[in-house]
């Protein structure tokens, strides 16, 4: 297998509060080869984004990296400085977020956006700039692109705004796309748009994607892998397939259950007992325990399960195998 | 079973013209926006009626105009068979109004933050001039939550214990009818889940009429009895979730059925759907779909279809029926 | 399914709360809370702490006069804390009294202020149409002027108004009329720019789903949810209108001599400035410096504790 283009390490983020150390991001570990996309779901407050955020280095301040690596086609980078950082975010990392007005200037054109971040990664004259922006915003799908370049954020459309970010992710040819929600605040038809085009870029490119949302649907249909994260720790890591139709993890099986797609034809849906725990609250043992239906005695005890120190698939002392999975029972 | 709520013809219009110095000064005319159009629909007694479109089909504005914080610009709603917006008698419009209550997409915005749990809880019943010894600590355990909670405030909730709140409001009245706008799209799937059992359970118990509005079509198909499908303000496909799951008949329903994502879709290649939805100022002429349908013919740009009885679905489209998929 | 029996006080949770930890960690809301605390105790118990009372003309020798601060006097041997001015009244007790007048004005001011502006405001923002358009066209012309000479002409108009005979009884509540009047623009404001966007909140549109009037969705609903920024000016108007007094009352125009405010005793020092008893000046002067600065800077503070984006 080739070279992995993100590798995350034992990632932990923390955050200093006047009530302790909260951890957003605990001991998280995954990779995206070239060509991949890699789901990452979980409910608010489970640290997907922040886990995101912290690859590009965005995180807001107190919250910071205190533990672990993260390595970008090989080379390190969550110790470099900030200027150091911004070169690779733009040049080797794009990002598409969940609203895509917070990515475009707004009294700026998007051609001039496109062109100035085109010269400042990939050293062109200002004419092969403008060309490649076109050219740009021809592949996600601008009609017209020609005429529209000159055109303000505000003149397009919610769906073509956010075709418009990601030209503007993909336009230094990064090796890695960071999409944070990028389909939640559009309508059901240009989601699919949004997500098909996202698809074929990833596989016309080479190109790694890390796709952080809470639709299980779009995870189902878009990511090669999916990484199910529950209190700031991954629950569960595999091929989507294997991931949705036979869940290891007792959390991920619930969330799969719980979604009204998987409890067709029945009068209610399963659900999970419980809330998620708040950050500072965490229980001992598995942050999943209290909550979980096969809970037993080591689950309150031992230390948090690790995927590596589990059976490499499931966070979990107890996983469940096919025939145990909730999901028929509701 | 009686009907509840019965729609005619319903219309809104909203003036969204710039303040009237501008239109002087700049020589713009007016600018109407057509928000809801013509649409009728009936709601039988102790069903779950939903209504499903994208951005600007509507669905909120109609909700509204049910629930009576809307004027309709044209067209009547009967709760009961009443009026609301002819009715003299101030005793009907009492008795209907306590009737009606609605819950709110964004459980943070729909919980005033300065007050407690259970006077929040009991203001319908304070509104009404009923007792409320103990109701609202009735209502807490009711929708899951503890008794002692009435006296915290909002802020001291997760998403979903607020939403159980907002559910234990509307009942405060004993109402017949709630109109759920969005109920859950602010909430986690597992989340989403606790809350739409609770709602089916409390709808068995008092027997409730649900106008449920959403644009997750997962959340319709589990709830609904009877679906109503919106494009640009007007009704263009009526029917049960079982035939419009199954067949459906109106070539946008098809579009979105085919483009709405799948738990089993695993690296399905769906192509996607053409353009987005037109500017509502300015709809399109004939049929307000005909410039994304596979389908169009000539007829559908100079003519408007109107919703007709088609099997078992009501149907807005001259070619209902064929597939283009 | 809390324990009861587990549940913190509400004074526990207060002082557990964000806002209480902000307080605590912050060196200027401290002491600028408790210089002005200091100062509204020491106004309000006057009586008890002046030595004398400078209104009490049986207390006064004139023969004191122009005693400098803490050396007896080469006539009577008295000694002063801070001095006499002209008159012979000990200065230590006129800031004491006079404070009384300036704190009281200034209170009075900014809560009739306050009451006028929440109103216009509220019913501006709620309301809408005309009558919003008639509030706040007033509010901005009103703007347009200095608030000063807003507060002067109501001063000069409502003594043409009075009888000689009642204008020094009248003079601070006109005085309280004429800084409130200058001031309710800002609350107005602020309140309907608030409720303008409280009112599209779902719980305002629940409120009215039952039915329930415009008059008390305005005042149960609306109002505590517009307090926490009108607080916040609150507290800085109140340190303007002490300011505001004391430059009235500065100009001859305030406060009359019989119960002289801040500013009245720092006019009557100035005269002396010059011919080196700076004391009469200097004393007053300061403590209207302390007092506002206190008042500003925890103003300042509480805007920036009360403001979410800076959370």
């Amino acid at each position: 297998m080739s070279q992995p283009v993100l590798s995350v390490r034992d990632l932990i983020v923390e955050i200093p509060t006047r009530h302790g150390l909260l951890k957003p991001v605990d001991g998280v570990s995954y990779d995206i080869s070239p060509g991949e996309i890699l789901g990452v779901v979980g409910e608010s407050g489970a640290g997907k984004s922040m886990t995101g955020n912290a690859v590009i280095g965005l995180l807001d301040r107190p919250a910071r990296i205190a533990s672990g690596g993260i390595y970008l086609n090989g080379e390190r980078i969550d110790n470099l400085s900030l200027a150091q950082l911004r070169r690779y975010r733009g040049k080797q990392i794009g990002m598409v977020f969940q609203d895509p007005l917070t990515s475009l200037n707004p009294l700026l054109p998007i051609g001039d956006q496109l062109t100035e971040t085109i010269q400042e990664h990939l050293g062109v004259s200002g004419g092969e700039a403008h060309n490649r922006a076109v050219a740009a915003l021809d592949e996600v799908g601008i009609p017209a692109a020609k005429e529209r370049i000159g055109s303000y954020p505000h003149e397009f459309s919610g769906g073509m705004r956010q075709r418009v970010v990601i030209a503007l992710a993909l336009c230094a040819e990064p090796s890695l796309l960071i999409a944070d929600e990028p389909t939640t605040a559009l309508d059901v038809s240009v989601q699919a748009q949004i997500t098909s085009l996202l698809k074929r870029l990833c596989r016309e490119r080479g190109m790694a994607v890390m796709l952080v949302t809470h639709d299980m649907g779009v995870i189902a249909e878009t990511a090669d892998r999916v990484a199910v994260m529950y209190a700031g720790k991954l629950a569960e890591l595999g091929p989507v397939r294997e991931v949705i139709t036979s869940p290891r993890h007792p959390y991920t099986d619930g969330l799969m259950g719980s979604t009204p797609l998987a409890s067709k034809g029945k009068r209610r849906l399963h659900q999970i007992p419980g809330n998620m725990p708040r950050l500072g609250q965490l229980p001992d043992g598995c942050a999943f325990h209290p909550r979980c239906p096969y809970t037993q005695d080591r689950c309150k005890a031992d230390p948090g399960p690790r995927l590596k120190t589990c059976d490499g698939r499931a966070a979990c002392w107890f996983p469940l195998d096919g025939a145990q999975a909730a999901k028929g029972v509701a | 079973m009686g009907i509840i709520v019965s729609v005619k013809n319903l219309t809104r219009v909203f003036d969204v013209s710039k303040p009237w110095l501008n239109r002087v000064i700049e020589r713009l005319p007016k600018r109407k926006l057509t928000a809801v159009s013509d649409v009728s629909f009936e709601i039988t007694e102790n069903t779950v009626y939903a209504l499903v479109g994208e951005s600007g089909s509507g669905k909120s504005t109609i909700g509204k105009m049910i629930v009576g914080l809307l004027p309709p610009s044209d067209g009547t709603v009967e709760i009961e068979g009443v009026n609301l917006a002819t009715e003299t008698d101030a005793g009907v419009i009492e008795r209907v109004r306590s009737d009606i209550q609605m819950i709110f997409q964004d459980p943070y915005a729909s919980l005033n933050p300065r007050w407690k749990v259970g006077d929040i809880i009991e203001e319908p019943a304070v509104a009404n001039g009923d007792a409320t010894d103990g109701l609202a600590e009735k209502l807490l355990e009711q929708v899951g939550l503890s008794a002692s909670d009435v006296r915290k405030f909002p802020h001291e909730f997760s998403g979903g214990q607020r939403q159980r709140i907002c559910v234990a409001r509307a009942l405060a009245s004993e109402p017949k009818l709630i109109v759920c706008d969005e109920p859950t799209s602010a909430l986690d799937v597992s989340v989403q889940a606790q809350v739409l059992n609770l709602m089916s359970d409390l709808k068995d118990e008092f027997g409730l009429t649900y106008l449920f509005i959403s644009h997750d079509l997962t959340v319709i198909q589990h709830m609904a009895d009877r679906i109503g499908v919106l494009y640009l303000g007007r009704l263009v496909e009526e029917a049960s979730p079982a035939d419009l799951f199954e067949t459906p008949q109106h070539p946008y329903t098809q579009m979105l059925l085919e483009a709405a994502p799948r738990m089993d879709g695993f690296g399905r290649e769906v192509t996607p759907p053409e353009g987005e939805i037109p500017d509502p100022i300015n709809p399109p002429t004939g049929c307000a779909f005909h410039p994304r349908c596979p389908l169009a013919i000539d007829r559908c740009a100079t003519e408007r279809p109107v919703l007709e009885q088609k099997e078992k679905a009501r149907v807005a489209c001259f070619r209902a029926g064929e597939r283009a998929i | 399914m809390s324990d009861a029996a587990h549940e913190p006080s509400r004074l526990a949770k207060m002082l557990d709360s964000d806002f209480a930890y902000k307080f605590r960690t912050s060196p200027v809301a401290m002491v600028s809370t408790a210089v002005t605390l200091l100062l509204v105790l020491a106004a309000i118990f006057a009586p008890l702490i002046a030595p004398l009372d400078p209104f009490n003309p049986a207390s006064l020798n004139l023969m004191n006069g122009f005693t400098p601060p803490s050396t007896p006097n080469q006539f009577t041997g008295e000694s002063f804390l801070l001095g006499t001015d002209d008159q012979g009244r000990d200065v230590y007790s006129t800031i004491l009294y006079g404070m009384r007048i300036s704190l009281f004005v200034g209170f009075a001011a900014v809560a009739f202020a306050m009451v006028l502006g929440i109103s216009l405001g509220l019913i501006a923002g709620y309301v809408g149409g005309w009558t919003e358009t008639i509030i706040m066209r007033i509010a901005d012309v009103q703007l347009t002027f200095p608030s000063i000479l807003v507060a002067m002409l109501i001063t000069g108009v409502a003594k043409g108004f009075t009888p000689v005979e009642y204008r020094d009884s009248m003079a601070i509540i006109v005085l309280i009329v004429a800084i409130g009047l200058s001031d309710w623009v800002q609350f107005a404001r602020v309140v309907r720019g608030s409720t303008l966007v409280e009112k599209n909140k779902e719980y305002v549109q629940a409120a009215r789903l039952i039915g329930r009037s415009p008059f008390t969705i305005m005042l149960k609903h609306i109002l505590p949810n517009v307090l926490s920024p009108v607080l916040v000016i609150a507290t800085i108007s109140l340190a303007l209108a002490i300011i505001a007094e004391a430059t009235l009352s500065f100009l001859g125009v305030g406060a009359p001599p019989t119960q002289p405010s801040l500013g009245t005793l720092i006019r009557i020092g100035q005269g002396y400035l010059y011919s080196g008893e700076w004391w009469i000046l200097f004393f007053p002067a300061v403590t209207l410096l302390a007092l506002a600065l206190a008042v500003n800077l925890l103003g300042d503070w509480l805007r920036d504790a009360l403001n979410p984006k800076l959370r």
